[in-house]
């Protein structure tokens, strides 16, 4: 509840009480990911619930088997009149997309999410996009246990998240040229140690979600400039749609695996002069996701604070941005607009209705016209708070203004 | 004189990439520039929008002068405190840790005016973009041309023009504006148009405000001052702009029992306003162009509607004026009652209980505001529970819009997003979420290789179960 005067209403207008109502938008469409598909079809289904809308969620079917599960479950245990899934593929999306609805929720890529936006300009509906990019590590120098855990929170961040195929997912490293050696080292003990030996041995690792992105990330290191720089890893399994944890050093910066998402387990380590490049490096770049940044330097951490732009950015650690319910967790530029997440979910699919509660009593008769000198200079003197002024006019000690409009 | 739009666009974001609209001391200089603007030419800005509107000092002064002050004092008040960041709670799952929500600005932003309130309508949104710290460009509305030329002038010599600019044009200009890769954008103006910026920023994946319109109703119940909501229907509406404003009462609802004295009552009020011949009196604004009158005058000559006439209907061409025009019970397929009217005309629609007006407000499009005149405690909490619109007053009329602290935007066909006060600063920022850790205490149950054992770890301590992280530790 808000109480007038602490707005810029003079207090001339008392009395009136001011509050905000959230209130449900109505019926929601909802775009699940495939590569966390439980989890992103139902996170954005609590929001739109706690909120008080009806639902219609979307799955991936790119993830044919959570799809069907959604399907066949949520009925058996939601209120099956205000809470459908509809599976399908972009023919059902496109048909889900002329329909007006009050709000949709879309967790993908950037050019899917400028089809959905465009479809939701014909019925003015407000959009969450949720959508990736290159979200980098900055490695800063560290020694002993904290570059230990710092290796493991890097290979656990990449590898272990769906393989890589993670909207704050690991993308590439920066790091200081005489740093590298030992990093890519400490990386490739910790891979064997997390995941395996080899591709035969690989164990505790998704797999690529279909043939098409499996042949699109293999094709990121069929350039012969990206396959000389690959200093681990490389080997794949067609059969089963495995891709290794692959380390590459110092690939050309315009090759694809740098200029695109890599959205996959190849990791490309850049190395710089000096970690301060990273700032510059990152900026002349998309505005990613996440920016994960492990250092000690203080005054390190405040200036890429101040002097980049992320959704979000995490200091010595990576992914567990996710699971921090008070942090709003969206994108800003090409990584999206909108955010949810614990109360923001809640937000994201409500509407703060204004209210504001006048009584009859204590009319203000400059208010009203006809206007005159008089009116004109009592309304100036309150919007100024010139309560000296307003007591001088009342008594006539004040010189009224006069003008008149003219047509 | 075309202005190359795209290098006006490479220019902001050079200025902006360099950091300079970042700064406190930037941001604080801007908006007392437009404080000084204002004071300085308080005479040109209401000559403007006399010439543009015949819009009387009054209004031109509360509605328009004064409000662009007030966001400037209110943003300079509270900038230092807007710009800290602000602390997050973590829980159990990420300790140790600490979390802040940093704002930052969002670059290059685009604000679209509109005609209505031309001076407020453009910097008001300006004040929010500059406090959040972003470069600007500003197109006022062509169709009030000599509030247009005034900003482009006074905005040239007051303010940073490396940062803020004024790009004055009609439909060519605009489009060429929303072909460029905008940080954000804010449009005010009607739903045909808020189409087109949406369908533009999708392009680019620009976020966008769009604070449109919708015919806002006012219900009149019995058992009130019937004085003072007269009076206060009357400044919301024929002493907004002669009607022309997106949270002016379009119509009213209200019983067939009371529809006479509420008729009354306005004609009588009405009178003292603007005497008995309204289309003389030198304090109601006129209609801003021919296209506009046409359109209402359209509305009025419907054959199915000119015969509901009660009071007014006066129009003069020649100086674009149309009297104050009260309309009883019109038909609801009607003109007059599907589109928003934005002008001086006031259907009246009767319901035989009051609680009716509900259901007639429920079957039209969600206005940006609703208003309701009543001392019935029941009432007010059914509307206020069940009326969906931008914004409500209860026993008042487009006041809400003076509170800073209230959020004023639309939803559905009024639109979306919000500004005002510190929803001004927050539309045009970007939140970050930062999330400090430190190495220490670092749980290897996190790491594979998985087991049962690191898995009903994680469980418990995901669960915050004291007893579970005891039995997975201890392997009970």
């Amino acid at each position: 509840m808000l109480h007038i005067g602490q707005g810029q209403l003079p207090l001339l207008l008392f009395p009136a009480k001011a509050e905000v109502l959230p209130e449900p938008l109505g019926v929601v469409l909802i775009f699940a990911s495939w590569n966390f598909p439980i989890s992103l079809a139902l996170d954005p289904l609590i929001g739109a619930i706690s909120a008080g809308n009806t639902v219609v969620v979307k799955p991936s079917e790119l993830a044919p088997a959570c799809s069907s599960f959604l399907a066949r479950i949520v009925p058996l245990y939601l209120d099956n009149k205000a809470i459908k899934v509809v599976e399908g593929g972009s023919d059902v999306a496109e048909k889900l997309l002329e329909q007006k609805w009050e709000k949709i929720f879309f967790t993908g890529s950037p050019r899917v999410g400028r089809i959905i936006m465009s479809a939701a300009a014909k019925h003015l509906t407000p959009v969450t996009l949720e959508l990736g990019g290159k979200c980098p590590i900055i490695l800063d120098s560290l020694s002993g246990s904290d570059l230990k855990v710092t290796v493991k929170r890097i290979s656990g961040g990449k590898w272990g998240a769906c393989a890589g195929q993670a909207c704050i997912g690991i993308d590439y490293v920066l790091v200081q040229r005489k740093l590298a050696p030992v990093l890519v080292e400490l990386l490739q003990k910790c891979i064997k140690t997390f995941y395996g030996e080899n591709i035969k041995n690989l164990n505790s690792i998704c797999k690529i979600v279909n043939k098409n992105h499996f042949e699109r990330v293999c094709n990121l290191l069929e350039d012969p400039g990206v396959a000389a720089s690959i200093v681990y890893g490389g080997s794949f399994d067609k059969q089963n749609l495995l891709i290794e944890p692959t380390i590459l050093l110092d690939p050309p910066l315009d090759a694809a695996i740098m200029t695109e998402e890599i959205f996959g387990p190849l990791l490309p380590i850049i190395t710089l002069n000096d970690v301060e490049e990273s700032i510059e490096f990152i900026n002349a770049r998309p505005n990613p996701l996440a920016i994960y940044v492990f250092t000690k330097n203080k005054t390190f951490k405040e200036k890429l604070l101040q002097e980049t732009s992320s959704g979000s950015v995490i200091f010595n650690d990576t992914m567990i941005q996710f699971i921090c319910d008070g942090l709003p967790f969206g994108g800003v530029g090409q990584s999206g607009f909108g955010r949810y997440h614990g109360k923001y979910s809640f937000d994201t699919f409500s509407h703060e209705k204004a209210i504001l509660q006048r009584s009859f009593f204590l009319e203000l008769e400059p208010r009203y016209p006809p206007w005159n000198g008089f009116k004109l200079e009592f309304i100036r003197l309150a919007y100024n708070f010139d309560y000296i002024g307003l007591l001088l006019l009342l008594l006539g000690l004040r010189r009224r203004y006069t003008s008149r409009t003219v047509i | 004189m075309v202005v190359d739009v795209a290098e006006v666009v490479t220019e902001l974001k050079a200025t902006y990439t360099s950091g300079k609209t970042k700064s406190y001391e930037w941001r604080e200089s801007q908006l007392k520039a437009l404080i000084k603007m204002a004071n300085d030419h308080e005479k040109e800005i209401i000559e403007a929008l006399r010439s543009d509107l015949n819009k009387p000092e009054f209004e031109a002064f509360v509605h328009e002068i004064s409000t662009v002050k007030s966001s400037c004092k209110l943003a300079l008040k509270e900038l230092r405190r807007w710009m800290s960041p602000e602390k997050a709670k973590t829980s159990s799952t990420t300790f140790p840790s600490s979390a802040e929500i940093v704002s930052e600005p969002l670059g290059v932003i685009l604000i679209i005016s509109t005609w209505n309130y031309p001076f407020l309508l453009s910097l008001d949104p300006v004040v929010g973009a500059i406090a959040a710290g972003n470069a600007v460009v500003l197109k006022p509305s062509e169709i009030a041309p000599a509030t247009s030329l005034l900003l482009s002038k006074l905005l040239g010599e007051y303010m940073d023009s490396s940062a803020v600019k004024v790009v004055e044009g009609a439909v060519p200009e605009t489009t060429a504006l929303l072909e460029q890769n905008w940080d954000k954008i804010f449009y005010t103006g009607n739903g045909k148009v808020g189409r087109i910026v949406l369908a533009a920023a999708a392009k680019h994946l620009t976020p966008v405000i769009l604070e449109l319109g919708g015919k806002s109703p006012v219900v009149v119940d019995e058992n009130i001052n019937l004085e003072v909501a007269t009076r206060r229907v009357i400044g919301g509406k024929w002493a907004s702009n002669c009607g022309q404003t997106c949270v002016s009462p379009d119509y009213v609802i209200t019983t067939k029992a009371f529809a006479s004295k509420l008729i009354d009552a306005l004609i009588s009020e009405l009178e003292k306003f603007y005497g008995n011949e309204p289309l003389k009196s030198l304090d109601l604004s006129r209609i801003v162009n021919s296209s506009h009158f046409n359109r209402l005058t359209k509305l009025m000559d419907d054959e199915k509607v000119f015969g509901k006439i009660v009071h007014g209907g006066q129009q003069d061409k020649t100086n674009l004026r149309i009297a104050p025009t009260i309309l009883l019970d019109v038909p609801e397929d009607s003109m007059i009652m599907n589109e928003e009217i934005f002008g001086p005309l006031l259907p009246i629609i009767t319901v035989d209980k009051i609680e009716d007006s509900i259901n007639v407000i429920h079957a039209r499009e969600k206005p940006l505001a609703a208003y309701l005149f009543t001392n019935d405690k029941k009432l007010m909490d059914e509307f206020v529970g069940s009326v969906s619109a931008g914004g409500l007053c209860i026993n008042d009329t487009t006041l809400h819009l003076a509170e800073s602290s209230l959020p004023f935007g639309g939803i559905g066909g009024s639109g979306m997003g919000s500004y005002h006060g510190k929803f001004s600063f927050d539309a045009f920022s970007h939140k970050k979420a930062v999330l400090r850790r430190s190495f220490a205490g670092d749980i290897s149950a996190r790491y594979p290789p998985y087991t049962t054992r690191k898995l009903q770890l994680l469980k418990a301590l995901l669960n915050g179960s004291i007893l579970g992280i005891l039995r997975a530790l201890f392997g009970w």
